[in-house]
């Protein structure tokens, strides 16, 4: 096996009395879609934070490109090359879909400060947020204000900040969510071509979306990875049907 | 022309017009005024950088408005008594020129907007408002308390300073200077809301998650923006000093911060604009209701007060209407 672009090593994070995280191990490998499934509450969102930057675990690591990042900020994780989509949308509301592009691509190029030139004449700015947006279907958005977006295409406008970046992995938190079906099924197209570019690690509770998509699926329930295997293994796996797909035993 | 444009070209024209009339009507009290007005403006404008761009609501930029204020005030006793303001380990003298006091100013008030800002952005929220406000007291404490240039008296200077070419007693050439300053300011300050250091700092505002999440450090970003704010304010301090030809520990106190604060609020937060229409209204009221009772800062509270609950956008807002300030 190749190494891991990243990889969660024994993490994990009480609040309180309640185990968040509970020794969770994880790992995405170049090329894959690894999908995050788990109930409500079960803490992906509280896993991506740990993974991402933005919340310390209280044992574990997170190793991402060979390097141990656990102790790294979500600046200096970003700057490395590691993109995270949010499922409550943390986009700049007031501004325009094409200002929203155009911070990442400002992100990635490093260079923020500038005090004279006018961002929106900076072509090869433009020329990234822009092809990001037409790659997600919202250019045509790209002069409307963030707030009056649909949520699915503020999901939508946050894959392409992400895309902005060129990252070496993706996180994404629901990417789907409020899309319907013909938008769901867009993006599941997009996403599988995207794998190519960069892995995604993503977390996703429209089943379809998952089983076209992963290449392999982890199961979190209470903190804790119950199963880790390929689409068929998780379908047939006891454990899985009892605590997540609701079936009886 | 949008319809914010065409209220910003009417106030530059008003207050340039105000002063050219009292200048044939022999008026010259109103010539203060305008410059006044231009100066309260140029404070404004420093400040709204810190709130309506970065949402940094400082309650202590009187700090860098009396900052400037001494430095014109300490430059210019030295060069007025003749004695050298340090003589060791180099010498340095006072001075009565305009641009080498700006120059002081702006420099002083930016290293000093660099601590407190370094210090007091490490907070948000309510901690931020309290702990720059007690960054501007500690200072006019400072002040009050040293002897050496005037203490509770303020320093007063005889002779204002000078301008190569012009002649700055004379009202309206002075009035040019500060017109030209808030101009300049202006400008500065809408290339700043459109570059790319004001778009990452207009995103910090509204998420700092999402600032970080593209690899920007929204510290970096507000602390930057702070001293480029106090610098500004510091060079309407030192202005202000020269119009009065005087400075006192007032220019640090609360009040003062309060104040700069009120001309955003009025002519509305985030607007280019808005500075300059607040000071305007400010100063207007203060004439009006000043005349009519002692107690017009009421009157002014109230204004305020209704701004606030009906009025968000302040004056340009309303008469602008829906905000439009990224295009
Ligand atoms: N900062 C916090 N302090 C206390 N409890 C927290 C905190 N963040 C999350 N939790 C709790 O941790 C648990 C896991 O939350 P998390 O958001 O990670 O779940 P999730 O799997 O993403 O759920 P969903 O599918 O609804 O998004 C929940 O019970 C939540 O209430
Ligand atoms: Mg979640």
């Amino acid at each position: 096996m190749t190494d891991p672009v990243l990889s969660v090593r024994g993490i994990s994070k009480s609040f309180g009395a309640l185990k968040a995280s509970d020794d969770v191990n994880l790992d995405l490998q170049p090329g894959e879609i690894h999908a995050l499934i788990g109930p409500n509450g079960a803490g992906k969102s509280t896993l991506i934070k740990q993974i991402a930057g933005g919340l310390r675990p209280d044992s574990g690591q997170v190793h991402f490109l060979g390097k141990d990042v656990t102790l790294l900020s979500t600046v200096a994780r970003a700057r490395m090359g590691l993109a995270r989509t949010f499922q409550i949308s943390s986009l700049a509301m007031e501004d325009t879909v094409l200002q929203n592009a155009l911070l990442g691509a400002l992100g990635a190029q490093g260079k923020p400060f500038r005090f004279f030139h006018p961002v929106l004449k900076d072509s090869a700015l433009r020329d990234i947020a822009e092809t990001a947006l037409s790659r997600v279907n919202l250019l045509d958005h790209a002069t409307m204000r963030t707030s009056e977006l649909s949520h699915g295409q503020r999901r939508q406008l946050e894959v392409a900040v992400a895309l902005t970046l060129n990252p070496k992995a993706f996180i994404m938190d629901e990417p789907m969510a409020g899309l319907g079906t013909s938008g769901s099924q867009n993006l599941t197209t997009f996403l599988d071509e995207l794998r190519h570019e960069a892995p995604i690690l993503l977390v996703e509770h429209d089943m379809d979306a998952v089983f076209a998509l992963a290449d392999r699926i982890s199961v979190l329930v209470y903190g804790k990875i119950i199963a880790t295997g390929s689409v068929d293994e998780i379908r047939a796996h006891p454990e899985v049907r009892r605590a997540y797909l609701g079936e009886d035993a | 022309m949008k319809r914010e444009t065409m209220i910003n070209a009417l106030l530059a024209l008003g207050l340039l017009a105000v002063p050219l009339w009292a200048l044939i009507a022999d008026e010259p009290f109103y010539i203060t005024l305008a410059t006044r007005v231009a100066i309260f403006a140029l404070a404004g404008v420093g400040l709204n950088i810190a709130i309506g761009l970065g949402g940094l609501v400082s309650f202590g930029h009187a700090a860098f408005f009396g900052l400037g204020g001494y430095a014109m005030g300490v430059l210019a006793s030295h060069a007025q008594s003749y004695t050298p303001m340090m003589e060791w380990p180099f010498l340095i003298e006072g001075s009565n020129s305009m641009p080498v006091i700006w120059i002081t100013a702006v420099i002083a008030s930016g290293l000093a907007a660099l601590v407190i800002g370094a210090l007091s952005l490490r907070t948000a929220g309510v901690y931020f408002i309290m702990i720059t406000l007690a960054f501007g007291q500690m200072l006019y404490y400072f002040t009050i308390s040293w002897p050496a240039y005037g203490g509770e008296d303020g320093l007063s200077i005889y002779i204002r300073n000078g301008f190569p070419g012009l002649n700055t007693l004379d009202p309206i050439q002075f009035f040019a200077i500060t017109f030209v300053i808030l101009g300049l300011a202006l400008v500065f300050s809408t290339l700043l809301a459109k570059s790319p250091f004001g778009l990452a700092l207009n995103a910090a505002r509204q998420s700092s998650e999402r600032v970080e999440t593209i690899g920007i450090t929204p510290y970096r970003l507000r602390l930057t923006a702070f001293v480029i704010s106090g610098m500004i304010t510091g060079l309407a301090g030192a202005l202000f000093a020269d119009l009065n030809r005087f400075v006192s520990p007032t220019m640090f106190s609360w009040q003062t911060s309060g104040e700069i604060m009120v001309f955003i609020i009025l002519g509305g937060t985030a607007r280019l604009f808005g500075p300059v229409a607040g000071a305007a209204l400010f100063i207007a009221l203060e004439q009006v209701l000043g005349g009519l009772s002692d107690y017009w800062h009421i009157y002014l509270g109230l204004l305020l007060l209704c701004v606030v609950l009906f009025a968000r956008g302040g004056i340009i807002g309303t008469l602008a209407g829906e905000e439009a300030r990224h295009d």
